[in-house]
C-alpha cells in the first residue's frame, strides 16, 4: 500500500489509463448491445446466430486478441484502439444475452397494453419495454464492467495496459509491493463501478423496490 | 454446440482469407508535433535509459511523453516506423542485426558505421557511448565446473544435451541461437522461452531447469548468483553500445547536442551500477534512479 | 495462418501442439477440481442454510474483479516459479461461477419438494445431498460451464510465467511477431474451449435426472 502513496503521481497517470481504457469500451459495447440484443428477442435466427458466436468470441483468450487487433485493423502498435477494439467485443459478447433475455422477459399483456395505448414501436421500446428491461440489463452490465476493468492489464504485454504496467514493471524487478498496488487498484475502480452502476440502477427502476 | 462448432470454423476461415497482415506494415507519417515520445524495451535498464532521455530533454525544455515498457524489438520498431515513438534506447549490435540479418561487423566502430548506413530513411542514431551490454550466454558457477566451461568453444561438446533458456525472440534472432549454431556448431536439446534477461531467466538457472541462459551483461543478478559469463571467441554477439534511436524530423540541434552529452557520461559502469540500484532492496523507480544520475553526472 | 497450424514439425516434441494441448487441458481440469472442492460445499451450505448469501454475492464480486495477471505474478514473487502460481490463479478465478452456480441452483429448487423430503422423515443432510443437489445440477453444471469457459481462455497466460499451455504459442509468437503462431494458439484455445463445453453437456445429459429436463425448446429460464 505505501507504494501507491509513495509513487502517487505515477499511480494516478495509470490509473486514469486504466480507467479510460474500461469505460470506453463498456460504453460502445453497451450501446451496441442495445439493438443486438433487441434482435435476439425477437428472432430465432438471430438468436441462433448472435449467442453461440458470443460464446466463441468469449472463449478467445484476451491477450491473443489484443495481440491480433493491431495486426487485423491496420492500426499503430501504440494506438489504444488496440485495447478497446477486443474489450468492446467481449462486453457485446456478455451483454447481448443480457438485453436478450431482459427483453424477452417483459411482460406480453404489458406489451399488449401499452400496444392497445397506441405506442408506436419505438415509442414503446424507449418508454416500455426497455425500462422495464433494466434491471436485468444494467446486472449484465456490472458484470461486463467488472471483468473489463479486471481486463484492461492484459494490455500492458504490448505496452498499453493502465495498472498491468505496474505488474510487468513490478515483476520484472522483482518488487511485489509495485505488483500489489495495482492489484488494489483494480479491485478499488472495480467496487466503485459496480457500485455507482447498482446505485444508477436503483435510481432509474424506483418501481423494482415499490412493492417490497 | 453444433452451431458453435460452425461458428469457430467461420472465425478460422475468416482468418485464414486474412492472410499475414504483418508483412503489410502501414506507413502512414504521423501529423508533426513538438513533444518527443520516448518508448522503452521490456526490461528495466532500457525502462532506465529512457527516463534518463526523457528527463533530460524535460529539463531542456522539450516537450515529452513517454510510453515505457513497451515490448521487444520485434514489436517496438514498428512503433518507431510508424510514427508512435520518437526516441528509443538502443544497442548498436542487436539493432544492427535487426535492420540487417546479414550483418558481419563485430567491433564497436564497424557496427556503429554499419548502422547508421543500414537504418531505414527517416531514422537516425545519434553518438554511441561507451556503456556495453550485451547479450551473453551465461551458466552457473557449478554447470561450469562441471564442464570446464570458459567460453562457448568449451560448451559444444555438450550443447545437444543441455536446455537452454532465453526470451522466445532468441530462437530467430541471427544473435541467438541461429548464430550460436551458424558460428560454433552449437544446437541445445530444448530451448525454454523464458524473459528478457529476468526474473524467469535468472530463476531457470538457478534451479536448472535450463543449464545455460541468455542474459545481459550487465545484469546484478550475474554477480549476486555468481553465475559465469562464457567467452564469445566467435563473435555471435557484436559490440553493443548504448545510444539513442530517434525520428530524424525530432532530431533538432538541441535534441541531438542533448543524448550526445548523456552518451558521452555513460559508460559500462554506470549501466552496472544502475542495474545494481534498480534491483537493490528498497526497489527504486526507475524514473528516480534516472533522476539521480542526471545529478551526479552533471546533466 | 494455416501454414503454422497444419505445418507437421508444430505437432512433435516437447514443445509441439499435442504437448501444449494435454498441457492446457491439465491446467484446465486440475483446476476445475480444486475449485470445485472448495466452492461446491461453500455454496451449497449458504443455499441450503440461507445464511450469508451476501458474503457468496460479495466475494464473488472481488474474485471477479481480481486481475489474473497480477496474482500470477504476486504467486511467482512469493513463491517461485512453476505450475503451483498458474493454479492459485486460476482457481480464484474458477470459484465465482462455481459457487454461485451452486447457491443460486439450490435456493431454486422449489420449497415445496424440500418440504416434502423433511416430511418423510430425511435428515438434513439427506435433503441436501439427495433432494437440493440433484435439483439443483442444472445451474450447478451452468457454473462449471462457464467456469470452464473462463479458466481455458486464461490459463493462455500460464505461458508469461514460462509455465506450458497453449498460451505458449501466443506469446512465442507475439515475442516473434509471427502472427499465424498467435493465431494458432488463439484458435486452438478457442477449439479446446468448445470441446470442453461439450464434454460438460455430455456429462450434464448423463447425469441430470431426465425429470429436470426443460420442457419444449426456446423456453426461458
Amino acid at each position: 500500500m505505501t507504494w501507491i502513496f509513495e509513487n502517487w503521481d505515477r499511480f494516478w497517470e495509470v490509473t486514469e489509463v486504466h480507467l479510460r481504457l474500461s469505460v470506453v469500451p463498456v460504453l460502445i459495447g453497451f450501446a451496441l448491445s442495445i439493438p443486438l440484443g433487441w434482435w435476439a428477442s425477437r428472432s430465432q435466427t438471430a438468436r441462433a446466430v448472435l449467442f453461440p458466436l458470443a460464446n466463441v468470441l468469449f472463449t478467445i483468450p484476451s491477450i491473443a486478441l489484443i495481440v491480433i487487433t493491431p495486426v487485423l485493423i491496420g492500426v499503430k502498435i501504440l494506438d489504444e484502439i488496440n485495447v478497446i477494439v477486443p474489450l468492446v467485443i467481449y462486453t457485446v459478447a456478455l451483454m447481448v444475452r443480457s438485453v436478450a433475455d431482459a427483453l424477452s422477459a417483459v411482460p406480453g399483456n404489458v406489451i399488449a397494453a401499452a400496444n392497445a395505448m397506441g405506442y408506436r414501436p419505438l415509442r414503446r421500446f424507449l418508454t416500455v419495454d426497455f425500462p422495464l428491461a433494466l434491471p436485468v440489463t444494467i446486472a449484465g452490465l456490472r458484470v461486463a464492467t467488472v471483468s473489463n476493468i479486471s481486463m484492461v492489464s492484459v494490455g500492458a504485454l504490448v505496452g498499453l495496459g493502465g495498472y498491468g504496467q505496474l505488474f510487468t514493471e513490478g515483476y520484472q524487478t522483482d518488487n511485489s509491493a509495485k505488483v500489489f498496488a495495482g492489484l488494489i487498484g483494480t479491485v478499488v475502480l472495480a467496487a466503485l463501478a459496480d457500485g455507482l452502476l447498482l446505485l444508477i440502477g436503483r435510481l432509474l427502476t424506483p418501481w423494482a423496490r415499490a412493492g417490497r | 454446440m453444433k452451431r458453435i462448432a460452425t461458428a469457430v470454423a467461420a472465425v478460422m476461415l475468416l482468418s485464414a482469407c486474412g492472410g499475414d497482415p504483418l508483412q503489410g506494415g502501414g506507413n502512414n507519417n504521423p501529423a508533426p508535433t513538438d513533444t518527443i515520445v520516448v518508448g522503452s524495451a521490456n526490461f528495466p535498464e532500457s525502462t532506465v535509459l529512457a527516463e534518463i532521455y526523457a528527463q533530460a530533454l524535460a529539463a531542456k525544455g522539450v516537450k515529452i511523453s513517454k510510453k515505457l515498457n513497451i515490448g521487444n524489438r520485434e514489436l517496438y520498431f514498428k512503433g518507431v516506423q510508424d510514427g508512435s515513438i520518437d526516441l528509443i534506447p538502443e544497442y548498436s549490435g542487436v539493432l544492427l542485426k535487426h535492420v540487417n540479418k546479414e550483418a558481419a561487423e563485430v567491433g564497436s566502430d564497424e557496427v556503429y558505421a554499419a548502422l547508421k548506413k543500414a537504418l531505414p530513411q527517416g531514422l537516425i542514431v545519434l553518438d554511441k557511448s561507451a556503456a556495453e551490454d550485451k547479450d551473453a550466454v551465461v551458466v552457473t558457477k557449478q554447470i561450469a565446473a562441471q564442464y570446464s566451461l570458459k567460453s562457448i568453444d568449451d560448451l559444444v561438446p555438450y550443447c545437444k544435451d543441455l536446455v537452454f533458456g532465453g526470451p522466445p525472440e532468441f530462437q530467430n534472432r541471427p544473435d541467438g541461437l541461429p548464430g550460436l549454431k551458424a558460428k560454433y556448431a552449437c544446437e541445445f536439446k530444448q530451448f525454454k522461452s523464458l524473459d528478457v534477461g529476468g526474473p524467469l531467466t535468472v530463476a531457470g538457472l538457478k534451479d536448472n531447469t535450463v543449464q545455460a541462459a541468455d542474459l545481459f551483461t550487465t545484469d546484478a543478478a550475474i554477480k549476486a548468483n555468481e553465475f559465469v559469463v562464457l567467452e564469445d571467441p566467435k563473435n555471435v554477439f557484436a559490440a553493443q553500445n548504448v545510444l539513442p534511436l530517434v525520428n530524424e524530423k525530432k532530431a533538432s540541434q538541441q535534441v541531438r547536442d542533448t543524448l550526445n552529452a548523456i552518451s558521452k557520461k555513460l559508460d559500462t559502469k554506470t549501466l552496472l551500477d544502475l542495474n545494481q540500484k534498480l534491483s537493490a532492496p528498497d526497489k527504486p523507480e526507475p524514473e528516480k534512479v534516472a533522476k539521480e544520475w542526471l545529478a551526479s553526472a552533471g546533466l | 495462418m494455416g501454414g503454422w497450424l497444419f505445418d507437421p514439425a508444430h505437432w512433435s516434441g516437447p514443445t509441439g501442439i499435442p504437448v501444449r494441448l494435454l498441457e492446457h487441458l491439465g491446467y484446465t481440469l486440475l483446476t476445475l477440481v480444486i475449485a470445485a472442492v472448495i466452492a461446491v460445499p461453500l455454496g451449497a451450505f449458504v443455499g441450503h442454510t440461507g445464511k450469508g448469501g451476501f458474503v457468496i454475492v460479495g466475494l464473488s464480486n472481488v474474485l471477479r474483479a481480481l486481475p489474473t495477471t497480477a496474482v500470477l505474478i504476486l504467486v511467482v514473487l512469493w513463491a517461485g516459479l512453476g505450475d503451483f502460481p498458474v493454479y492459485v490463479a486460476l482457481v480464484l478465478l474458477a470459484i465465482p461461477p462455481i459457487m454461485a452456480g451452486t447457491y443460486a441452483g439450490i435456493r431454486a429448487v422449489d420449497p415445496v419438494t424440500v418440504d416434502a423430503a423433511r416430511g418423510v422423515g430425511m435428515r438434513e443432510s439427506g435433503v441436501l445431498l439427495n433432494v437440493e443437489i440433484p435439483n439443483a445440477l442444472p445451474l450447478i453444471f451452468g457454473g462449471f460451464r462457464g467456469a470452464a469457459l473462463q479458466v481455458v481462455a486464461t490459463a493462455t497466460i500460464a505461458a508469461y510465467t514460462g509455465a506450458g499451455g497453449l498460451g505458449r504459442f501466443v506469446f512465442d509468437g507475439l515475442a516473434l511477431q509471427e502472427f499465424g503462431q498467435m493465431l494458432a494458439g488463439a484458435v486452438l484455445v478457442a477449439l479446446l474451449a468448445v470441446l470442453v463445453d461439450l464434454g460438460f453437456a455430455g456429462l450434464q445429459r448423463l447425469t441430470v435426472s431426465p425429470g429436470l429436463r426443460p420442457v419444449g425448446t426456446g423456453g426461458k429460464k
